[in-house]
């Protein structure tokens, strides 16, 4: 394989594991990913799903009790899992970088604007303070900050909750990264702010050539944002492929239950429907399909774990009686 | 700014005002200083005449109003004992105590911080448990014992550190120190280490908690996700953010250590201000007993100051609360 096919990012059965005094949280346990260059990826899934985790992990900050304890993370042409921690740490903010849920808590608080965005450019170049403060004017300037002198002056608590997660985005496109892993960044924000953050984001990206991994439980968010899909439950990924035909022809009744809970025309003023019961503890999960609890075509089959099912290139899902159509 | 520490000092003021009163009248009740002053066998005639020398046949309130006209202008009386200035005495002291609670202090952060940190990093490590059972003793011995081992240890035993006096000192204006001798450090080494250890054993523990507060914190991954080294990680974004606690323990502890250097300065026969209160209590001293207290309330109302001016310094969203 060459390095222009070969995918900017496989994640190859990731097993993130806590190793907890109750017992080990399998919070990734077998996750695969593909990600070409310049590729926006949605993963979607509910709370706890594991979706953080697995974006913590391609970026290396597991922290103990947390382990990654099998699986490989190929990001161009070489293993991050077995990277030593100081290479990884010079890949980190330089070839991935990573947006975070809060923006309330993501810049530190008693830093100015300017000292957190020179540092990250530091970091990784040997570059004079006033080059790097140049090179954060412009990027504010091109995620849509107003008068960015002003803001590079202020602390953290003088900016609003979306102009702090515009700077967070900032910094993470400081050093014109390969690959972003956005997790959430826009549920803490009004709707209006959401759809235009989204909306720029997407534009830098397509624009620079940066893949972005978009970390979400709205299906909604991403529908309209992304070029594949992969949804997560109980640390798996159980279905994969573009966003039209995951959104059209879902396989995994997981899926088709995210998709039937999305607000729509039709269901305006009808209960939405809600998948029933809740994430299962993933502490000991029984053996088998972890939606089973959950699920309205669970059989007998379903007590061990469901193969991976590959329908296509890209297309794949992880069920014993996939409910949509086989072509 | 400006009128924030203009209000403070006129705040300051009115501490100072109500403390003069309580420590005047609380002195008033401890008892007649006269019969300390003249021999047992003396005439009620000369007892008289010793308390009308001294002022002390006026009532309460004439004395207190003519000691605070005069410590206006600087005078806070002469010692009944000395017949010395009050003012001076103490002063010629200060230096001393301030020399020795200096490198207490200094020692007590130097040691305390960097090891209340690695242990707030690593709590689980065998080190960082050492450091927290160390800690407890550092705080739970009393000081006078602490430093009298020491004193049996370094000065007794192995004779490498005086174990009493501050050496030699030099002349810098009106000040007498003897930090700028190396002779005065020796001789300062053992009771800093007494008066320090204790702090530095209180300043591991409020680190260590700070530290294990801010560490999970989402800026702090945020760093590491921006791919800076560790010693940028530890050193600006995680030692800035422990400051503020470290710095309030550190100014509480610095102003009871001037305050309270007593102990350690009667052990040490250390010639500061500690050891002077002690006395002028015991003989009923009163012009050098309300000098201190009121001096010492002066001082601790600077240093809440200088403390607060730190935070705003170190904290920017405190400097904004200021401006409204
Ligand atoms: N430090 C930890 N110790 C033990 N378990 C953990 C730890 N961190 C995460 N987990 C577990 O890992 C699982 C996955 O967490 P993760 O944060 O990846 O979920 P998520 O899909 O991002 O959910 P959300 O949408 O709420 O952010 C959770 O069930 C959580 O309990
Ligand atoms: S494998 Fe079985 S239980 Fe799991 S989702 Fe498919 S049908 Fe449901
Ligand atoms: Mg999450």
């Amino acid at each position: 394989m060459t390095a222009a096919e070969r995918p900017l990012l496989s994640v190859e059965r990731l097993q993130t594991h806590f190793h907890t005094r109750a017992g080990v949280v399998k919070a990734v346990d077998g996750v695969d990913l593909t990600l070409r260059r310049g590729e926006i990826l949605g993963l979607v899934g509910e709370s706890g799903s594991g979706k953080s985790i697995t974006g913590f992990s391609i970026l290396g900050l597991i922290d103990p009790p947390g382990r990654i304890s099998g699986g490989r993370i190929g990001f161009d042409g070489r293993d991050l899992v077995t990277l030593p921690e100081a290479e990884r740490r010079r890949l980190r903010g330089k070839d991935i970088a990573m947006i975070f849920q809060d923006p309330s808590m993501t810049l530190n608080p008693v830093l100015r604007i300017d000292t957190q965005m020179i540092e990250a450019v530091q970091a990784h170049e040997k570059i004079s303070r006033q080059a790097a403060l140049r090179r954060a004017r412009d990027v504010l300037v091109a995620v849509g900050i107003p008068s960015p002198d002003e803001r590079l002056q202020a602390y953290p608590f003088e900016l609003s909750g979306g102009m702090r997660q515009r700077i967070a985005i900032a910094i993470a496109m400081i050093n014109r990264p390969r690959l972003i892993i956005a997790d959430e960044p826009t549920t803490a924000l009004d709707v209006s702010i959401q759809g235009q953050i989204i909306h720029e984001v997407k534009a830098l990206c397509r624009q620079t050539g940066t893949a972005l991994i978009w970390i979400t439980h709205d299906l909604a968010v991403v529908a309209g944002l992304a070029d594949r899909i992969a949804v997560m439950y109980a640390g798996r990924v159980v279905e994969t492929g573009t966003t039209a035909e995951v959104i059209r022809n879902p396989q995994h009744p997981y899926t088709q239950g995210l998709i039937a809970s999305v607000p729509s025309r039709e269901t305006r003023g009808h209960r939405l429907y809600q998948i029933p019961g809740m994430t299962p503890s993933l502490l000991n999960l029984p053996p088998g399909c972890a939606f089973s609890a959950r699920c309205a075509h669970a059989t007998e089959t379903c007590r061990t774990a469901p193969e991976l099912t590959e329908t296509g290139a890209g297309r794949a899902f992880r069920c014993w009686h996939p409910v949509g159509d086989r072509r | 700014m400006l009128v924030f520490v203009i209000n403070r000092l006129l705040q300051s003021v009115i501490v100072l005002l109500v403390m003069s009163v309580l420590v005047f009248v609380g002195i008033f009740l401890i008892g007649d200083p006269t019969a300390m002053l003249v021999s047992p066998e003396a005439t009620d005639l000369e007892r008289q005449m010793v308390r009308e020398a001294l002022g002390l046949d006026r009532s309460m309130l004439v004395q207190y109003l003519s000691f605070m006209g005069n410590a206006l202008q600087g005078d806070f009386g002469r010692s009944f004992l000395t017949g010395q200035p009050a003012l001076q005495l103490i002063l010629e002291r200060m230096p001393a105590t301030f020399e020795l609670v200096i490198v207490a202090m200094g020692f007590a952060v130097l040691m305390g911080v960097p090891l209340g940190m690695l242990a707030g990093m690593r709590p689980e490590a065998p080190s960082s448990r050492a450091i927290m059972a160390l800690s407890i003793f550092g705080f739970s011995l009393p000081t006078f014992w602490i430093g009298l081992m020491l004193i049996m240890v370094f000065a007794v035993q192995l004779g490498l550190l005086p174990a009493s006096g501050r050496g030699p000192t030099v002349e810098v204006g009106p000040l007498k120190l003897s930090l700028l001798t190396l002779q005065g450090w020796y001789h300062v080494a053992l009771p800093a280490l007494t008066l320090g250890l204790a702090k530095a054993a209180l300043l591991i523990r409020v680190t260590r908690a700070a530290t294990r507060e801010v560490l999970p914190m989402d800026y702090i991954k945020f760093a590491r996700a921006k791919g800076l080294p560790a010693r940028r990680i530890f050193g600006v974004h995680l030692l800035k953010n422990i400051m503020i606690p470290i710095l309030t323990v550190s100014g509480l502890e610095f102003g009871q250590a001037i305050a309270f250097a007593v102990v350690t300065e009667s052990v040490f026969s250390w010639p500061g201000m500690g050891k002077l209160l002690i006395d002028s209590i015991i003989t009923l001293d009163r012009p050098v007993v309300v000098a201190y207290v009121l001096i010492m309330v002066f001082f601790l109302v600077i240093l809440n100051l200088v403390v607060d001016l730190l935070y705003m310094a170190i904290d920017p969203s405190s400097r904004e609360k200021v401006r409204d």
